[in-house]
C-alpha cells in the first residue's frame, strides 16, 4: 500500500479522452517518475492530484484519505506540496518572506487572524526559515526581492518554500524545463540531495530522460492517457513499449 | 515602542506631530496678509483632512495590500453617518456610542457585501463593488427615505426621542453633538502677534481616531497577516498551494477597511450631525481611489498625504476667482493682465478639478509610487549627492 493511491481514474475533456483508467501507486520513501510523450496526461495526472481537477470517476487515496473533491489548500494541508514549472513564488516579496509564509501556513492552518502580532517578534518561525535558506544556499540573498532572482534560484526558492512544510509527498512538474545544462545538473543534485538528507517521497513529472534515469526509483510510462508500463528505471530503458510509444520523439 | 519597529514608530511620532501642531502648521500666513486663503487651518477643513485620511487609511489596507480595488467604499461611510446620526436621534448626543456603532454597522454590512463581492477577482470584483454601493445610494435616496430622510438626508429633529438627554435644550434649540459635555464645534482662538490660531475640540477627536487608526495600521501592515495579505496580491496560486486559504484573508482585510470607512462616516456625523445620500455615491468611492494613489498605495503615509492634497486643493484652490487673480496681477500691462488671468483662471475656482486631474495624471505617469514615491525619489537625490561628495573625496588621495 503506498503513501499515494490512484485508482481507476477517468478524464474526459469533450471528446477527448485525456486519462483512461490510470492506476498509480506511490510507495513511500521512494522517487517514482511518470514520464511520456507530448499530450499522454500527464499534466491532467498532476492536476487532478492537488485538486485542481476532478476526475469522472476513480479514487486518489493520500495517506488513507480521499483527496478528491477538496480546494488545493486542502490537499496541501494533508501534506502534498508541488513545484511547478515555472517556479511560482510571491514575487514581490523578499526571499526570507517568501519561507516564511509557508511556516505560518503549517503552523496556523489554512487561515487565522493574526493581525496585532508582529513578524520581526515570531522568533520560532525566523529560525525555521533562516535554517531552510541555509540548507538551499540562499540564506545571503534573504533581503532581495523575490522577482530580482534568476531563474536558477527562484527554482531553489520554491523548492525552499516546499521543504520547509516538510511534506509527506512532494509532487515536481517538470523541474527543469527549460533550464541550460548546467541548471539541470544542479537541479538533480539539489533534489537528490534531498531525498537522501530528508527522505521525502517524490513524485517527478518529467519530460527529459537524463534527468528520469538519475533520479527515479520506479518510472511509470504514460501514453495517450493510459499508463503502459511501470518498473524500475533498468527495466523501463530497454522495454519495447516504451520505445514504440516515444518512437520519433526521443532516443530512450 | 508600542510593538513597532523603530523605523515605524518614528513615522507614528512624526505623523502624531503633525496632526496635535497642524492648527499652527496649516495657518503659516498672518490674517490679513494676501496669503490668507492658502491657510488651511480652519477647523471645517482641518476636520475634513483627519477624517479622510481615517477613510484612505482604511482602504489602503484593502486596495494596497491585497490589490482588492473596491469601487464602492463610500457606502460604507455612509452607512456609518447614518449609523451614527440614529444614535444622536434615538441614545444621546454623546459622539462615543454613535462612532462605535457606526464602526459596527459598517463592518456587518460590508461583511455581506465583502462576502458576495469577493467570489470574483479583478475588475468583476471592482464592478460587483461599484453595483452593490449605487445600489445602496438609490436605495438610500428613494426607497429607505424613512430611516435615510430621502433626499433631504438624515437630520436630527426637535422631537427626536433621546433616551439618554433633553429632545431640546433649554433655549429650545437642537442639541449639538458632545463628548461628556465638551461640544465638538466649540474652538479656542489664539492670536499671536498678526497670527490667529484655532483649536477645535472636533478635529482633536478626529485626529485622535486618525492616529489610533495609523497605529492599527502599521500593526497590520507588519504583522502576519498583513504579509499573507500581500501575498495574495502577489500571487494567489502559490498561496493556495502553499496550504493557504485566501478567501478569509481578503475578507478580513475588506471587513476591516469598511470598519475604517464606517469610522470615518461616524466622525463626520459627530462632526455636523447630518447625513445624506450623496455621501454613498460612487464619485465619492473614487475620491478615496484618488487619494489612495495620488499619495501611494500600499505605502503606509501615503493615503493620509493624498487625502490632504485632495481635501486642501478642494477647499483652497476652489477659492481663487477671477477677482483675486486680477489682484494678483495687476502688476501687469492692462492687455496682458487679462490674457494671463483668461489662461490660468480655467485651472482654478470651479475649475479646480482641471488642476487635480492633471496632477493625478502627473503623478500616474511618472510616479506611479504617487507622492511617497516622489519623496523616495527626492530623498535618494540628496543622498547619492552624499555618496559623490564621498567618492571625490577618495578619489583626491593619492593613488597607491
Amino acid at each position: 500500500m503506498g503513501i499515494l493511491e490512484v485508482k481507476g481514474i477517468n478524464k474526459r475533456f469533450g471528446g477527448l479522452q485525456a486519462l483512461g483508467d490510470v492506476n498509480l501507486s506511490v510507495a513511500e520513501n521512494t522517487t517514482h517518475a511518470i514520464i511520456g510523450p507530448n499530450g499522454a496526461g500527464k499534466s491532467t495526472l498532476l492536476n487532478v492530484l492537488v485538486g485542481k481537477l476532478i476526475p469522472d470517476s476513480g479514487s486518489v487515496m493520500f495517506d488513507g484519505q480521499s483527496v478528491l473533491g477538496r480546494k488545493p489548500h486542502e490537499i496541501n494541508q494533508m501534506g502534498i506540496s508541488r513545484v511547478f514549472q515555472t517556479p511560482e513564488i510571491f514575487a514581490d516579496l523578499t526571499v526570507m518572506e517568501n519561507v516564511m509564509i509557508p511556516c505560518f501556513a503549517k503552523r496556523d492552518g489554512a487561515f487565522r487572524m493574526h493581525a496585532i502580532e508582529s513578524i520581526f517578534s515570531e522568533k520560532a518561525i525566523r529560525e525555521q526559515a533562516e535554517t531552510i535558506l541555509a540548507d538551499v544556499n540562499m540564506l545571503e540573498k534573504r533581503d532581495t526581492l523575490a522577482s530580482s532572482l534568476s531563474r536558477g534560484d527562484k527554482r531553489r526558492l520554491e523548492m525552499a518554500m516546499c521543504l520547509v512544510q516538510d511534506p509527506k509527498l512532494l509532487l515536481l512538474d517538470e523541474p527543469t524545463a527549460g533550464m541550460a545544462r548546467a541548471d539541470t545538473q544542479n537541479t538533480i543534485a539539489l533534489l537528490k540531495e534531498i531525498r537522501e538528507k530528508r527522505g521525502i517521497t517524490m513524485a517527478i513529472i518529467e519530460h527529459d530522460m537524463s534527468v528520469v534515469f538519475s533520479l527515479a526509483e520506479r518510472i511509470t510510462v504514460l501514453a495517450q492517457g493510459t499508463p503502459l508500463v511501470e518498473d524500475i528505471p533498468e527495466n523501463i530503458k530497454g522495454h519495447p513499449k516504451v520505445r514504440e510509444a516515444y518512437l520519433g520523439e526521443a532516443q530512450v | 515602542m508600542l510593538g513597532l519597529e523603530k523605523k515605524d514608530f518614528r513615522l507614528l511620532v512624526i505623523v502624531i506631530g503633525l496632526t496635535v501642531f497642524a492648527p499652527f502648521l496649516l495657518n503659516p500666513f498672518p490674517v490679513q496678509s494676501e496669503m490668507a486663503q492658502f491657510n488651511a487651518g480652519y477647523p471645517d477643513l482641518m476636520q475634513r483632512f483627519v477624517i479622510f485620511g481615517v477613510f484612505a487609511i482604511g482602504f489602503n489596507i484593502l486596495f494596497g495590500l491585497t490589490g482588492y480595488l473596491s469601487f464602492g467604499h463610500a457606502a460604507f461611510l455612509g452607512v456609518g453617518s447614518y449609523a451614527a446620526v440614529w444614535m444622536f436621534k434615538l441614545l444621546s448626543m454623546n459622539v462615543l456610542p454613535a462612532i462605535f456603532l457606526s464602526v459596527i454597522i459598517a463592518g456587518l454590512f460590508s461583511l455581506i457585501i465583502g462576502f458576495i463581492s469577493l467570489r470574483r477577482s479583478g475588475i468583476y470584483f471592482s464592478i460587483l463593488t461599484l453595483a452593490f454601493a449605487q445600489m445602496s445610494f438609490a436605495l438610500a435616496y428613494s426607497v429607505l427615505t424613512p430611516i435615510t430622510g430621502g433626499e433631504t438626508g438624515l437630520q436630527l429633529a426637535l422631537d427626536d426621542p433621546r433616551i439618554f438627554g433633553a429632545s431640546q435644550t433649554a433655549s429650545g434649540n437642537i442639541p449639538v453633538p458632545a463628548l461628556f459635555g465638551l461640544e465638538m464645534r466649540s474652538s479656542v482662538e489664539w492670536a499671536v502677534g498678526p497670527w490667529l490660531f484655532t483649536f477645535n475640540a472636533g478635529y482633536y477627536l478626529a485626529a485622535f481616531f486618525m492616529i489610533l487608526s495609523f497605529y492599527m495600521a502599521i500593526r497590520i501592515f507588519r504583522s502576519p497577516f498583513g504579509m499573507m495579505l500581500r501575498a495574495i496580491k502577489s500571487n494567489q496560486t502559490r498561496m493556495s498551494y502553499t496550504g493557504l486559504n485566501a478567501r478569509p484573508y481578503t475578507l478580513a482585510a475588506f471587513v476591516i477597511s469598511g470598519m475604517y470607512a464606517g469610522l470615518a462616516g461616524g466622525l463626520m456625523a459627530s462632526m455636523d450631525p447630518l447625513a445624506g445620500a450623496e455621501r454613498m455615491q460612487w464619485t465619492a468611492s473614487g475620491e478615496v481611489v484618488l487619494m489612495t494613489i495620488l499619495g501611494g498605495a500600499g505605502t503606509l503615509i501615503g493615503p493620509v498625504l493624498g487625502a490632504g492634497m485632495i481635501k486642501y486643493f478642494e477647499n483652497i484652490f476652489s477659492k481663487i476667482n477671477s477677482t483675486i487673480l486680477h489682484e494678483w496681477f495687476a502688476f501687469l500691462p492692462d492687455g496682458l493682465e487679462d490674457i494671463v488671468v483668461a489662461m490660468i483662471y480655467p485651472f482654478v475656482g470651479k475649475g479646480w478639478h482641471l488642476t487635480l486631474g492633471i496632477m493625478f495624471m502627473l503623478v500616474v505617469i511618472f510616479l506611479p509610487g504617487g507622492l511617497v514615491q516622489g519623496g523616495q525619489k527626492i530623498a535618494g537625490l540628496f543622498s547619492r549627492k552624499k555618496v559623490d561628495d564621498k567618492d571625490k573625496s577618495t578619489a583626491s588621495e593619492p593613488a597607491e
